[in-house]
């Protein structure tokens, strides 16, 4: 073949010695960039707003992030395989709303709550089972189940609220770690975003999202079965999402089926801000760990700050489409460059063999 | 017959010494073609002869480096496909791109639906006008039905409709009988002849000779992206047609190792796929390189998804090492000692965003869990020592494995599949888009791997290739087994009759 | 001409003299709007059968106020999702229109409604090129940009509104009756919205431009092949779609009785839910106008079939649940039966 006119010069051997490519490094990637810029909020946030540094605020900011936190783990897994779950705060209301039945029918408090975390789980496998194994698209059939699980919410509990629950599990659900402020909830939490932090990134499993949500057919060629992992995936969103209406059930007091509504689009924003790709295949657990934070820390500061409460949503909006649109913008700018650099590499060897 | 009308007839379009490249890569050398009002050209040449950059460059999709193009009387440079269109080009591909979703008649007219007098297209009209076009070509189609699930015959009878409808003179048909059966293709024809007794000019690409023969006035060779001749159909045997396609020595750039063969490794009995490929028998023992030979769509691929299971088979069993592998399992087949390097590296071989250490671990990540966790040292240290074994330039193991040379990205895929310890290797088109030096360095590879006991099966679409690292070549036309050669027997021509399934009429 | 053995699928016979034309019957069974027909006349039927007063003048008219407002989005937003897109932010396009529209009729109450129309329209029409050029230029997916904007537009309209509301008593007797008064049996805002989804449905069938929106949501890659301005035409139904947006939200001010910050929120996914019943492809390419209106008017009887058939309301959402993914399992039954048939059918006779 080298005969033929088909033969062909090898220059991607001769730049790569001049070629200065460095992989990513964690303290200049997506994920860094997020960290960095929730720091510095909280730190002008401190400095100027005069009750944002007090164990009262502390609290109350996590325990407002909580049930984001919480759904925003599984929708990170989710979002990464390239798929959606919109049905998860219509979960949440439907075991909310069981809770509160079932309570309210006379339950044992205890037996309650695992009877609305298992409401969660047949919801998940519903919509495993729908898009994972019949292969429907997820944004469809999770707009379906929203209508649904909400529906259902309102079928089980219709109009009532129930808010008589044990005071001291109340209590508990709002209770802080000695003075510091931090919510006693935040050690369950944290142990939840720890397990899907090493399921996502130190797992065989999590390895086979991230080849899923770039390359289905990658995937298929390493083995890795697609139907089963998203399956599993929305199992877990179905049971993270019901303990977050549990913890909202008591955290409020109340069991009503409009609790947490309008939350999924909440949590998307939060997944997204935080550097998750909605194409899949990127984004990291502790970027949206920091996604999280900061929408949360920036209500609760314009809050206190006397922003008005209504600008609140202005900010999350332009936060989401700033974030998506910073990457389509840096990467042009980057290609751009490289074809300059390209461009002036090869009209220098242009002019190099000229004088040869 | 029309043969002796043929030179007389008014030039339809000229291209002269065109050459086209894509950065390094030299696609098309001395691209050179000549159409006569009335006459059906063949154009006949290997996989990666410079055909389809040919055709791309009359259908104006790539605009040439340089060369004279000369299309009815005027000289011409295709900026787009519009402007091809207009000079009255029409490309009929192997696989045309309709919208699934618009019917027919709509596919034909989009953008140039006929009006009525509110400005509103005329549907009635349309239909119409599409109804008369089927009719002149002599099918029943219905122009009212969505083009979802329309045959890829019917859906080139759409372009061909098309293409009349926009008064095109000359016709390119781009293997257009690829996947067509055997009635399909006498319909296809009978439409040719028809449009070339009205005046036009068409270009017709094809792998089988016996088509060639019974379509064509006259047949253009290339060979490694040149213009070799032109003959008279009704002159030229299929002998002369095949010297002139592959009239080259079988270099000495395969160094094949003598290799002790062992145990069959990998046994594939009477495999089926409905629709796709039957009947698919072969054995591949360990050291042993086996080649699947046959021109792209004959389903060569395909049989390896099959085994690997990637896609599910219809009938048939797949043993490894004395195993039988269940269906559709690609886990299982990876667990049971088989790896495969797929044809597209970029696609199906890679997670591109992934780092280089990532990637090669990939088919690993169950052997490096402790307690289900990824032992990361472990996982980048085992990616090292593989990229070091094949020679990867890479600056770092965290680099993304989309920012390598096509070379170096296909030694990754080596790499983690090297890495599995796999007792047999499938490598679909092994050297696809890969420089030169890396190319040999590939085959060397392979050879050394043979060396070492393992069974590898290879796809390859280029001969040399083929006839250079094979022990035994088998090969596949339309979904069958239609030969299989000991190294001794294999020769260019014996693989391309086999190929091209002409044997019991030319030899 | 002996038609081949396979790679005829469902093809009617040509033969000579008979038209184009496929058999009426099965085009018209073949109709993405006939699930969602059948089964709006079928709960019509059953409901006034079991309550005779569903279908009295009043019961009617509710009905087709109710509707109004769904349909009119819904029609919209089957122009974007037919290219592959979705846009999330209409109910707070809604809403800040509604609002608007509040505001003008407070402080100028002599404003001529007509004029009030169109402002609302170029209003939401400005809100919808917003949508559309951060679509088409920033190329992220419109799924994402008018999360974002839901966002963003309702923020503006809390802002503006703050606990501000706007109510019937404010607004001339005029424009409230649009409401109230009926031609030709219909309530006019009713009438005013069939009319802006007849014409939208001819655009989309009769247009070039229409007909490429289409083409874009069957293969975009393909259109753009085929010389379509993806980008504009991408631009222009989100444009669209914000104009009968805000053309909505006018009209909710003259519906309803109050308007303010939380006006139109959580509407968006209601009119996605509703173009799908309607026959519309979450993945583009597919669906009409017309197949949307009907779905929504679907969605808003079932409310009212199930109060009078007597049946708990709070069924009522799971229900639309159900349809939602009764639909959507239709489609793709449908497909997977179709591609299985394609490859043992017209694949090689191996």
């Amino acid at each position: 073949m080298s005969e033929s006119a088909t033969a062909t010069v090898d220059t991607s051997q001769a730049l790569s010695g001049t070629q200065d490519v460095r992989g990513p490094r964690w303290y200049t990637g997506r994920d860094a960039i997020m960290v960095y810029i929730l720091v510095v909020f909280l730190l002008y946030a401190m400095i100027t707003i005069p009750r944002f540094a007090t164990p009262v605020t502390t609290g109350f900011l996590l325990l407002d992030v909580i049930p984001t936190l919480l759904i925003a783990m599984p929708m990170t897994l989710i979002i990464i395989t390239g798929e959606i779950d919109l049905s998860v705060a219509s979960i949440a209301g439907l075991s909310s709303a069981v809770l509160g039945v079932m309570w309210a029918g006379g339950a044992n408090i205890w037996v309650s709550m695992a009877i609305a975390l298992f409401v969660g789980l047949l919801a998940g496998i519903f919509n495993g089972v729908l898009i994972a194994f019949v292969g429907l698209p997820s944004l469809a059939v999770t707009i379906g189940t929203l209508a649904l699980f909400r529906g259902l919410a309102l079928v089980v509990i219709g109009d009532n609220a129930v808010a008589n629950f044990p005071k001291e599990i109340t209590a508990f659900a709002s209770s802080k770690i000695g003075t510091t402020g931090i919510p006693v909830m935040v050690i369950p939490v944290l142990v939840v975003v720890v397990f899907f932090g090493l399921l996502l990134h130190k797992t065989a499993f999590g390895r086979g999202l991230y080849a899923m949500g770039y390359s289905k057919d990658a995937a298929h060629f390493v083995g890795i079965n697609e139907g089963r992992s998203k399956f599993w995936l929305y199992v877990a969103s179905g049971l993270v999402s019901a303990s977050a209406g549990i913890f909202w059930t008591l955290r409020y007091t109340s069991a009503r089926s409009d609790n947490a509504s309008g939350l999924e689009l909440t949590v998307i924003a939060a997944v997204l801000l935080g550097g998750v790709s909605i194409f899949g295949g990127k984004g990291s657990v502790p970027g949206v760990l920091a996604g999280v934070l900061l929408i949360g820390s920036l209500n609760y500061a314009l809050r206190l700050g006397r922003v008005s409460d209504v600008v609140l949503v202005t900010v999350t909006g332009l936060l989401l489409i700033a974030s998506v649109i910073a990457p389509s913008i840096s990467s042009a700018i980057s290609t751009w460059r490289h074809d300059q650099k390209l461009r002036r590499q090869l009209s220098d060897e242009a002019t190099a063999t000229a004088v040869n | 017959m029309q043969h002796s009308t043929v030179y007389e007839n008014a030039l339809a379009l000229s291209l002269h010494g065109a050459m086209k490249t894509f950065g390094p890569v030299v696609a098309l050398a001395d691209g050179t073609i000549e159409l006569r009002a009335g006459e059906i050209m063949a154009l006949c040449g290997e996989n990666g002869a410079g055909k389809s950059t040919l055709v791309k460059i009359l259908a104006g999709v790539h605009a040439p480096d340089t060369g004279e193009f000369i299309v009815a009387g005027q000289h011409c440079s295709f900026k787009s496909v519009a402007d091809s269109k207009a000079m009255g080009v029409s490309v009929i591909y192997q696989e045309p791109t309709l919208f699934p979703d618009l019917s027919v008649a709509e596919n034909i007219f989009i953008g140039r639906q006929p009006k009525n007098r509110l400005g509103l297209i005329d549907h009635g009209r349309m239909r119409k006008n599409a109804a008369t076009l089927f009719e002149r070509l002599g099918v029943p189609m219905d122009p009212a039905r969505r083009a979802e699930g329309l045959s890829i015959a019917d859906q080139q009878l759409i372009e061909i409709a098309k293409a009349i409808s926009l008064d095109a003179k000359i016709l390119v048909m781009d293997e257009p009988t690829a996947a067509l059966s055997g009635v399909e293709v006498d319909r296809l024809f009978k439409v040719a002849r028809s449009l070339r007794d009205a005046g036009a000019a068409i270009l017709f690409i094809s792998h089988r000779f016996n088509e060639v023969m019974d379509l064509s006035n006259r047949i253009t060779v290339m060979r490694d992206g040149r213009y070799i001749d032109t003959h008279l159909t009704r002159d030229v045997t299929v002998e002369r047609i095949v010297r002139d396609m592959v009239g080259r020595d079988v270099d000495t750039l395969f160094p094949k190792t003598e290799a002790a063969l062992g145990e069959t490794v990998l046994a594939v009995d009477k495999l089926g796929r409905k629709g796709v490929f039957s009947n698919i028998s072969f054995e591949v023992r360990a050291g042993e390189i086996v080649a699947l030979a046959g021109l792209v769509g004959a389903g060569r691929t395909e049989v390896a998804r099959a085994i690997f299971g990637i896609d599910k088979r219809d009938a048939g069993s797949v043993t490894v090492a004395g195993k039988a592998l269940p269906p559709g399992n690609p886990q299982a087949a990876i667990t049971s000692g088989i790896g495969f390097v797929p044809e597209d590296r970029r696609k199906q071989g890679l997670v591109m965003d992934l780092s280089v250490a990532r990637n090669t671990a990939l088919t690993l990540r169950h052997k490096f869990s402790r307690f289900g966790l990824i032992d990361g040292r472990a996982e980048k240290r085992t990616a090292a020592t593989w990229s070091r074994k094949l020679q990867v330039k890479t600056s770092s193991m965290d680099q993304a494995v989309s920012t390598l040379s096509g070379g170096n990205q296909q030694k990754v895929v080596l790499a983690k599949w090297l890495a599995t310890e796999p007792k047999v290797l499938i490598i679909d088109e092994p050297t696809r888009g890969i420089d030169v030096g890396t190319k040999s360095e590939v085959h060397r590879l392979i050879n050394e791997l043979a060396g070492h006991g393992m069974a590898i099966l290879m796809i390859s679409s280029e001969l040399p290739e083929v006839l250079g690292m094979a022990d035994r070549v088998l090969v596949m036309h339309e979904g069958l087994i239609t030969a299989q050669l000991d190294r001794n027997e294999a020769t260019p021509e014996s693989v391309m009759y086999a190929a091209t399934a002409s044997q019991e009429k030319n030899s | 001409m002996s038609s081949p053995s396979h790679g005829t699928l469902n093809r009617a016979p040509a033969s000579k003299g008979l038209g184009p034309h496929t058999s009426g019957l099965g085009a018209f069974l073949k109709l993405r709007e006939l699930p969602v027909t059948v089964a709006l006349v079928a709960l019509v039927i059953i409901t006034t059968i079991a309550n005779p007063l569903f279908l009295s003048p009043q019961g009617m008219k509710d009905l087709m106020l109710n509707a109004t407002i769904m349909m009119l989005l819904a029609a919209g937003q089957t122009m974007v999702i037919v290219t592959r897109n979705i846009d999330l932010s209409v109910g707070s396009i809604l809403g800040l229109v509604a609002f608007g529209t509040g505001t003008i009729f407070s402080s100028m109450p002599n404003m001529p409604i007509p004029l009030v129309l169109l402002i609302g329209i170029a209003f939401g029409a400005v809100l919808g090129a917003f949508n559309g050029l951060l679509t088409v230029w920033a190329k992220v997916p419109s799924l994402v940009i008018t999360l974002g904007t839901l966002y963003v537009f309702r923020g503006l309209n809390n802002a503006w509104a703050g606990p501000k509301q706007h109510f019937a008593g404010d607004r001339p007797e005029a424009f409230g009756n649009l409401s109230v008064d009926t031609v030709l049996g219909m309530p006019i805002i009713t009438l005013l919205a069939v009319i802006v989804v007849i014409i939208l449905a001819i655009f989309m069938s009769g247009a070039r431009q229409g007909r490429d929106l289409y083409a874009i949501g069957s293969d975009p890659e393909a259109a753009k092949l085929f010389g379509i301005n993806v980008s504009r035409r991408v631009f222009t139904a989100f444009l669209i779609n914000g104009s009968l947006a805000g053309l909505a939200g006018v009209l909710y001010a003259s519906r309803f009785n109050a308007v303010g910050a939380t006006t139109g929120s959580g509407l968006e996914l209601d009119v996605v839910a509703a173009a799908v019943v309607g026959g519309v492809a979450i993945f583009g390419g597919s669906g009409t106008v017309i197949g949307a209106a009907i779905g929504a008017i679907l969605l808003n009887t079932i409310t009212s079939s199930l109060t009078a058939l007597r049946v708990d309301k709070f069924w009522q959402q799971a229900i639309v649940g159900v349809l939602i993914i009764t639909a959507i399992l239709i489609d793709r039954l449908a497909s997977l039966r179709h591609a299985k048939n394609l490859r043992e059918k017209e694949g090689r006779n191996v």
